[in-house]
């Protein structure tokens, strides 16, 4: 399966969850701090877990960086 | 100052700047910063995670106790920003929001249309809504209408560093609020943001002139001082400005030494 991860073209296996990909960015999908959105809409942390993925997902991954005026 | 509260969303805060933490030349510099500034409050931006960058901004901001405030900046429509918004409140576990809908990337002044649309929809999605707008006291007052905590105009482009270029719009923002009025972008330096609150704003956000000044903590300190000494001032009942002299020594009494 093949999805667009934060723009890039990502193989998952066919039956990875939104965890297994906050996972596989380094980031502990327990913890706070970090935001999924599945084709523009936002995915709530405690249903990363049993949420799964299509093929062509497109997912982005967000994190908290400087900015601000 | 304890007489005199400074409250957005029934939340009080002792500082009356807020700072942002875009632009800091690194984490620690950062820290010394907002340390230095004083502020209970500051801003950051979502963007795609790297698992390469080193260090969360989240640490510094939570060693230095400060409570965060995520925007929407690099977003040019209501769609986009109600997406972030929503993702931000998710990622951060607060209902905060700086709402920054953006027009132009070269001026960075806010889309008014686009910003209402955005404002009313997260208003009724129940964030506390703080949006960036630009100094139009009609927009300034049709988002107060819709329900926003505060209300943010600008007082010159985001990272001009020019000031209030428009003090006569900001004193009929001023007067008409019923909620926070905090100038948003444009401050340079510490005589911008004193100003800022000597014309009647509740607070001052302040990013780029800490981050970017060459001793940006020593900055912190600076803006801090002269949020407080114009809050001081507007709160003192400055003389009226005038044309001719007057004079404070007395006429009477006066010898003559011809």
């Amino acid at each position: 399966m093949t999805i667009v991860l934060n723009g890039e073209p990502a193989d998952l296996a066919p039956d990875a969850t939104v965890a297994d990909v906050v996972t596989s960015l380094g980031h502990d999908p327990s913890l706070p701090g970090v935001a999924v959105a599945i084709d523009g809409v936002v995915v709530r942390r405690v249903d990363w877990p049993r949420t799964p993925l299509a093929d062509g997902a497109v997912v982005e991954v967000l994190t908290a960086v400087q900015g601000g005026c | 100052m304890a007489d005199d509260p400074f409250r957005i969303a029934g939340v009080e805060l002792t500082s009356r700047l807020i700072m942002g933490t875009g632009g800091a030349p690194s984490h620690e510099a950062l820290h010394e910063a907002l340390v230095a500034s004083g502020t209970q409050l500051t801003t950051v931006a979502l963007r795609r995670l790297d698992p390469t960058a080193g260090g969360s901004v989240l640490d510094v901001i939570r060693d230095a106790g400060i409570r965060v405030l995520p925007n929407t900046a690099g977003c040019y429509t209501a769609t986009e920003a109600v997406a972030l918004a929503r993702m931000a409140r998710e990622a951060l576990e607060t209902d905060w929001i700086k709402l920054e809908v953006i027009g132009d990337d070269r001026t960075l002044f806010p889309d008014p249309v686009e910003l209402l649309d955005a404002a009313e929809t997260l208003v009724d999605d129940g964030f506390v809504v703080l949006p960036y707008c630009g100094d139009d006291p009609i927009i300034a007052r049709r988002l107060e209408q819709i329900g926003c905590a505060a209300v943010m105009p600008l007082g010159s482009p985001i990272g001009s560093g020019a000031g209030i270029r428009n003090p006569y719009n900001l004193r009929i923002i001023v007067e008409q609020a019923l909620v926070p009025i905090i100038l948003d972008a444009g401050i340079g330096t510490a005589s911008h943001a004193a100003l800022a609150m000597e014309l009647g704003c509740d607070g001052v956000l302040c990013a780029s002139a800490i981050t970017r000044a060459q001793s940006p903590a020593r900055m912190a300190r600076a803006i801090a001082g002269a949020v407080e000494a114009g809050r001081l001032a507007r709160l003192a009942g400055p003389i009226p400005e005038r044309l001719y002299a007057d004079a404070s020594s007395p006429d009477y009494g006066r010898p003559d030494l011809t």
